[in-house]
Order: C-alpha cells, then structure tokens, then sequence
C-alpha cells in the first residue's frame, strides 16, 4: 500500500482509518503477546493445577473438596455476606446519587473528587481504623456510653466483616450510578411530567430504566471484591470467621496448591455465573433504551 | 425545606462514614502513645522517627517505583494496542476487548495466583520483577480502556487534511492525532499508578518472600501491630495528594465550561 496517499473511503466499521493500518496491527503485538502470555497462560495453569494432583495425574478432587463442610461453609457465608454488603450499597448510594444529581453543581469533578479521595489511603489501613472504631472500648463505644446509649459489640462477627465490604466498595457503586444520572436528559423526565406521570412513576418508569446500565456495573464492581476478599474478613472478622478467600489463601500458605487451585476454579466459576446474570438484564436494560 | 435538610444530613452521614477512618488514622500519627487502644497525649515524634526506619522507608520505595515504572510500561503497551485494537475489524477486536476485561473482572485472588503459578513453572524466582510484571499486567487494561473511547471520537479527517497539507505521517500524528488523545493517556497512567499504589491481593500472592511494598508490609503487621510511623507515612501521603488534586481541580475549574445546565 502506498503509504503517503491517504484512503479516501474508510469503508471498515472502525472508528479510525488511518492510511497505514496494517502497521498499525503490528502495535497490537506487544499487547497480545503480553495479555497471551501474562493473562490466557496463568489462567490455563490454574486449570491445570486445580485439575491434578501431586503426582500430576488427572483428578476431580479439588472440585470436589468444595463439597467439604467447611469450604462449603466458606462459600456459602462469603455468598451470603457479598450479597448483603451489595444490597446495602445499593440502598445507600442511590438516594445519594439521586441527592447528588439534584444540587446542581457547576462541575460534577468535586462530588467525584470528594467519594474518591479516601481511596489515596491505603484500604487495609482504613479497614483497620474501623477495628478501632468498633471495638469493645472503641471510638463508637466511647461516644456511645458518653450519650448514654447502649454499646454495640460487632467486632469479630460477620456484621463487622459487612461494615468492612460496605465501607471499603461503597465508593465503586456511588460513581457509576451517579455518572449515569448526570447523562440522563431533564427534557426526557420534564416530557414524563407534562404527560402527566407523578414523581413515583417517573422514577420507575423513567429514571431507574434508565440508570439500570449504572446499577448493574456498581453490582458487579461491590460483588466481585467481596465475594472473594479475604484480608477484609482476616482484619475485621478475627481468625475464626472464614470466607472463601481465607480458604484458599491458606491452601496457598500451606504449600497445597493444588486444592488452591481447584478452589480457585470453583470460585472463579461462581464470579463468571453471576456476570452471566447480571449481563442477561444489561443487555434488556440496553434493549429498553431503544424505544 | 425539610426535603432539603433531610439531603443535607444524609450526604453528611455518608461522607461522616467515608471519612471517619480517615480521621482515626490522622489522630493516631499524633498519638504519644504506642498502643492503638489509647491516647498518650499528642507527639510529632512519629514524624521523626519514620525517616529513620528503613524497612517502610525501603516499603515506600519499593512502592513508589513499581507504580511508577508499572504504569509508564502499561501507558506505552495499552496505547500501543488502543491503536491496533481500533483500526480491527469486529470480530478480532471483540476477541481483544473481551481478553483485556478479563483481569478487571476476574477476582484479584485468581489474577494473583495464576501470575504465581506461572512464575514458579517458570522457574523465575519471586521478587521485585515478578510483581512489576504482574502489576503491568493489571495496569494494561485500565489504560487501554482510556484511551479507546478518545480514538473512537478522533476525526480521521484532520489526519489526512495534515498529509494533504503536506505533513509526513509521523509529523502528522504528533502534531493531529496525539494532542487530541493526550488526556486519554494521561489519565489512563494516573489511574493506573493508583491501582499499583492500592494493590495489596496480586502482590501479596508474587512479591516473594524478599521485598514488600507498604500494602504488603501493613498485612504482616495487622497482627503484631502497626508501628505509629505507618499512621505518620499514610497521613502525610493524604495531605500530599490532597495537595494535589486540589490544585488539579483548580486549574481544570478555572479552564472548563461547566458541564451542566
């Protein structure tokens, strides 16, 4: 191809034609010998891994070693704790996004700057000052007594642990929701109202349809890192509380690599299957968009 | 008028909650004594003595260059695959994106220990490298995801307009397309040198067992303790980011229009 002479017709569905594109691709080496070799490789050695034993023959026991009361146990609480710290989230950012969304601020880059800002201090020093806070005779306790109030001892029980996954992946749910409901257009909501819809059927019918594709991707960025947190639960829950990242990371420090992985596997199993879910009523939030 | 009170109080309940272990961890770098349990009295003398302690000075370092030097190689990478990703056809550069959101999505444990379980079958010895090889790895894709859109709303117009005007290609390219992607670029790197900063599960799993970085450091101490210096070294590196960002905020206030009505 003559490199000087620009294509005139950019006839590909790419946004950018630029006219030496097949020097381009060779950019793209770098990129997918790195992602080939430091992401797809690791992940198949995991397989591999979790899919045999010592002796590096072929076995189904890692797998298996989740039915195990005590992994299943892991699962099930981690399961049980990453939902209710995602639905707290849910609870407590939208009102927020919604109040945010309503000052109407010159730039939105302080609200973003304000939730973000905690996030510069390191999160297991910032987990570690809540156990100061709930402590027996902690920061809480000692305002508490002071006004007269019961104490609340929730230290080292899983509240404490949803405390931790609350505080530490609230930030993740507030931003999307309210970027989304900063991109909502006021003529769309003022066209509902003139067509006569109240407040509460301009929410459900409006403005949560439409923030759907914001909700969805603050579910998925709480659920993840809860579901599989493990210095979280160490710091907050005390050593008896283990989560299913606790398990595996001690298969790990005690040199089973194998049970590890096949752990992993089942872990990296259940993140995959909630995506699905959560992707299926993106595409039909994506689908009542067009309308 | 009571809507209005009730919002004011619920923002500042939550920023209350955002903040509150903030502000533990601010009093404590003052706290004279070396128990987290009570107040001694206030010192400066943890201050001090941080730049006398060599294992968080060298933790500090250590951390310092590995976002650095993590998030420039991601930067050179990522963009370099913005590129070649944007001008594929659908189906390849489907593949691509869905291989690039991999790491953003899977679990930072599995991220962790496929990248251990690569180096050990490697025989490559865990330790400074393996973590920055493994923190590029997550860094990649932050940045590229930066990028892409400001590629996507490039008019290729003007680069062409350029070479007809006479200008070479590479000329053309610093001079058209680059200034146009530059925040793109620049703000995949911070976001990237944030992630490493913040990183404590992937290198927990390929640091080895010679050098920690300050996340790593804090989780062997959660038990023993956490020397005051720590308190004292997260409170100055707040301030200074503060610092920042609100001269950053600053400037960008004076220069843009407000985005809304």
């Amino acid at each position: 191809m003559n490199d000087t002479k620009p294509k005139l017709n950019p006839s590909s569905d790419s946004g950018l034609m630029l006219p030496h594109t097949n020097r381009i691709k060779l950019l793209s080496f770098p990129y997918i010998i790195w992602m080939a070799g430091f992401i797809i490789i690791p992940l198949v050695m995991i397989l591999f891994y979790g899919l045999t034993n010592k002796e590096n023959s072929f076995t189904l026991e890692n797998l298996a070693a989740i039915a195990e009361p005590i992994n299943l146990q892991a699962l099930g609480l981690a399961l049980l704790l990453s939902i209710i710290s995602t639905v707290i989230c849910l609870i407590l950012s939208y009102p927020l996004s919604i109040i945010l969304n309503n000052i109407k601020l010159k730039s939105n880059s302080l609200i973003i700057f304000i939730i973000i800002l905690p996030m510069w201090m390191n999160f297991l020093l910032r987990t570690i000052a809540w156990q100061n806070i709930l402590e027996k005779s902690g920061t809480l306790n000692t305002l508490l007594t002071f006004l007269h109030l019961p104490t609340i001892n929730i230290i080292n029980t899983p509240a404490a642990i949803i405390l931790g996954m609350v505080y530490n992946y609230l930030p993740f749910m507030i931003l999307p929701i309210y970027n989304v409901l900063i991109k909502i257009d006021q003529d769309v909501i003022n066209a509902a109202r003139d067509l006569g819809a109240n407040t509460l059927q301009t929410f459900t019918k409006i403005i949560f349809p439409l923030s759907l594709p914001g909700v969805i991707s603050g579910i998925t960025m709480v659920f993840v890192p809860s579901l599989t947190t493990f210095a979280i639960s160490s710091i907050l829950g005390g050593s008896k509380i283990l989560l299913m990242g606790n398990v595996i990371e001690q298969q790990f420090t005690l040199g089973n690599w194998h049970a590890g992985s096949g752990l992993s596997l089942v872990l990296m199993i259940f993140v995959l299957l909630c995506m699905a879910i959560l992707s299926k009523y993106d595409k039909e939030a994506e689908g009542s968009n067009i309308w | 008028m009571v809507k209005n009170f009730f919002s004011r109080f619920y923002i500042g309940i939550i920023l209350l909650f955002l903040y509150a272990p903030i502000i533990i961890l601010i009093v404590l770098s003052f706290n004279q004594s070396k128990s987290r349990a009570k107040w001694g009295g206030f010192t400066l003398k943890w201050y001090g003595e941080l730049f006398q302690n060599d294992d968080i000075m060298r933790a500090l370092y250590t951390t310092l260059i590995l976002a650095f030097v993590s998030a420039l190689i991601a930067t050179i990478i990522g963009t370099a695959g913005a590129f070649a990703i944007n001008s594929m056809k659908k189906t390849p550069r489907f593949i691509m994106m869905g291989v690039t959101n991999i790491p953003m999505l899977n679990a930072d444990i599995v991220t962790g220990i496929s990248l251990m379980l690569l180096f050990v079958a490697l025989r490559f010895s865990l330790g400074f490298t393996s973590v920055l090889l493994a923190h590029i790895t997550f860094n990649i894709p932050y940045v590229l995801l930066s990028v892409m859109p400001k590629l996507k709303q490039l008019n290729p117009n003007t680069f062409e307009a350029a070479q007809d005007l006479g200008a070479s290609p590479i000329y053309a390219f610093f001079k058209v397309i680059l200034p146009d992607i530059l925040p793109g670029i620049i703000s995949g790197y911070f976001l990237a040198f944030t992630m490493s900063l913040d990183d404590f599960v992937i290198t927990y799993f390929t640091k080895g067992p010679e050098i920690n970085t300050l996340s790593t450091k804090i989780y062997t101490e959660v038990r023993k303790g956490i020397k005051p210096e720590i308190y004292a070294l997260s409170t100055i590196m707040f301030v200074a980011i503060l610092i920042l960002l609100i001269l950053v905020n600053r400037k960008n206030a004076d220069k843009h229009v407000p985005i809304r009505k």
